[in-house]
């Protein structure tokens, strides 16, 4: 079935999949970034940097394990660990003595961390492309239609809803989510009431970057890893946490499926032009709705 | 009160200043003429951000686009078509304002960080199709080899020009400040309800700001072009947005030549330990923590704090703390 000129179904069906499941891997990312934004307020510029490092520590990390066929797998538990550790140091060490300081110096102070941190990956390891290999169970392709498509991808599809869900259950459900929801909307009176507002604080920046190290061991299989992936991952998280609504976790999941879904089927309509797509959506949203589609937490 | 600390003492040492920067191709090297006009020239995309930012109190996130479409327009107009040089240097600013309405018109009723956020998007999805856009651009290669004629190419005399434009666009941003509109400019950043309160058309004046500070940014861009001769897509890119934010925030950003202290500073700074070390913005990031830390106003900003306990130019601290809190209500 011909949809036009060198444009078939199947073809236009596999783009979408590839598409959501790009959209997996920005969704994870942005999740953590639209936290860290509703709840502290940090337009958080050094995200990219963490999800970079992810993917670093996971080549690293399977490169050690590498005898082993769990590798990978070792690695995806690890590396966000890691990231998340740094996310602490970050937030216990420096990020709260500024919480009182405006968005302008919590930008610019996110972003001379990104600086440091592309500059001591840099300095680990070296600027050279790395690349690592599919875990055995998924390395290859189904056939959908008639079209490869490959194993890891459709692994990636399936762990979408289950974030998401965690996620819901975690800001909805838990003592944890409910307070930062508060500490979100008037930090002073839910210290008032007696809750350690710097602690939720903590738990919330570790749990976004734990999210960030996520996506980049997710990520680190489907591409190469270099330098230069910080810059790129977090314009797109930073549009989809806008066009989702700041702080609204199921608006990250929006914005993601709408940025993943344009950039696949994009790239299918004008090839040249394919990255404009994305972009060209969120205006459009963001014109007619400056705050985003859901509502902001704040 | 040209350097806020010196009073009206500021214009023997202007013109002394200037004198200097004239003299200076008759006594250093050619390298140093080269770097003292790559600080001129973004020194004054510094100043024209910091209408918006220091004195406008917007959260101007992608001042760069205004920059990159400026070196743009001059940069096609002159391989593209015939037309005249001065056309080519005289439409940049132009083109830039224009974009600046634009931009204006979409983010200006919006508070802080919604502007910043949308200003982010809308000069992404530029830079994304200058970066695409082989045919007319050249993509991510840029445009290169654009030949100036012979009075303002060569080291020395493209000194002079730019330091002449950016002379003049300094007077033109200063006379701006202290002028009536740049009196509502610093009202509507310390407290934009009363503004309103008192028939101020807030909205307004916020776009014909950005539109101001757009078009000086555009005459830096195509001073850009003057100097190097090529023009690529990092000129929208919003790294340099950060960049030159930071300029600002180093320089000081409530004071008027914060912002060209910042570049000579930060300019300098990259030359020099450029020579020692190939992990310069590692210094960079950590030299702005400890500014952000022990320096919020900046360079300029913490001496005119030794010298004086209130620079006019300066935001009143209880009123910008007040009107913070309210607009963080009303997002």
């Amino acid at each position: 079935m011909e949809l036009f000129t060198g444009l078939s179904f199947s073809v236009l069906c596999i783009q979408i999949l590839v598409g959501l499941s790009k959209a997996t891997i920005l969704f994870i990312v942005a999740s953590g970034l639209t936290l860290i934004l509703g709840v502290l307020r940090i337009p958080n510029l050094a995200h990219g940097s963490l999800y970079m490092i992810g993917a670093f520590t996971t080549y690293s990390i399977a490169t050690a394990f590498s005898q082993s066929s769990l590798g990978f797998w070792v690695a995806l538990l690890l590396a966000p660990l890691a990231v998340a550790l740094i996310g602490l140091i970050m937030e216990q060490g420096l990020f709260r003595f500024l919480y009182k300081r405006d968005h302008l110096m919590m930008l610019l102070f996110t972003f001379s961390f990104s600086l440091v941190f592309a500059d001591l990956v840099k300095m680990i390891w070296g600027s050279d492309y790395r690349s690592l290999a599919v875990p055995e169970i998924f390395q290859g392709s189904y056939l959908l239609l008639g079209m490869p498509f490959p194993r890891y991808n459709l692994f990636l599809l399936l762990l979408g809803p289950l974030f998401a869900a965690g996620l819901w259950y975690l800001t909805n459900r838990t003592l944890l989510g409910k307070i930062s929801r508060a500490a979100a909307v008037d930090r002073e009176m839910v210290g008032a009431v007696g809750v350690n507002v710097n602690l939720v604080y903590a738990a919330v920046f570790v749990i976004g970057c734990y999210l960030a190290g996520i996506g980049g061991a997710l990520v680190a299989p489907t591409q190469n890893i270099t330098q230069g992936m910080d810059h790129s991952i977090i314009i797109e998280i930073f549009l989809i946490v806008i066009i989702g609504g700041l702080g609204n976790v199921w608006g990250a999941l929006l914005g993601a499926v709408i940025f993943g879904l344009t950039d696949a089927i994009g790239i299918l309509v004008a090839p040249q032009f394919g990255i404009v797509f994305p972009y060209l959506a969120v205006i459009t949203v963001l014109i007619f709705r400056p705050k985003g589609l859901l509502k902001s937490i704040w | 009160m040209i350097f806020g600390i010196f009073g009206k003492k500021s214009l023997p040492l202007v013109t002394l200043f200037l004198a200097g920067l004239f003299c200076m191709p008759f006594v250093t090297p050619r390298f140093y003429i080269y770097l003292a006009s790559v600080i001129l020239v973004t020194g004054l995309l510094a100043t024209s951000l910091n209408l918006v930012l220091g004195y406008g109190g917007m959260y101007q996130f992608h001042h760069a686009v205004f920059y990159g479409v400026g070196a743009y327009t001059t940069a096609l107009l002159l391989t593209k078509t015939s037309l005249p040089i001065w056309v080519a240097f005289a439409s940049a600013p132009l083109v830039a304002a224009l974009f600046g309405l634009v931009i204006g018109l979409i983010c200006a009723r919006l508070s802080s960080l919604h502007f910043g956020m949308l200003q982010l998007s809308l000069g992404s999805l530029l830079w994304v199709i200058v970066y695409r856009w082989y045919d007319f651009t050249g993509g991510d290669d840029g445009i290169h080899g654009i030949s100036m004629p012979a009075a303002i190419s060569g080291t020395t005399s493209a000194y002079y020009f730019i330091l002449i434009i950016t002379a003049l666009c300094l007077l033109l941003m200063f006379i701006l400040i202290k002028s009536p509109f740049g009196r509502i400019l610093q009202a509507l950043r310390d407290n934009p309800e009363r503004c309103a309160a008192i028939g101020v058309n807030v909205t307004w004046h916020r776009i014909l700001a950005i539109m101001i500070a757009a078009f000086f940014a555009g005459v830096a861009g195509s001073l850009f072009v003057t100097l190097e001769g090529s023009v690529f897509p990092g000129l929208l890119f919003w790294t340099l947005s950060l960049e030159i934010l930071i300029m600002c925030l180093l320089g000081g950003w409530f004071t008027f030549f914060g912002p060209m202290l910042g570049a000579f500073l930060i300019i300098s700074l990259r030359t020099v330990a450029g020579n020692y070390t190939e992990y310069w913005t590692l210094i960079l990031g950590l030299m702005m923590m400890l500014t952000i830390f022990f320096l919020p106003k900046g360079v300029l900003g913490f001496v005119n704090d030794l010298f004086r306990s209130r620079s006019p130019d300066q935001p009143l601290e209880e009123s910008s703390h007040a009107t913070d809190k309210v607009s963080t209500k009303i997002v």
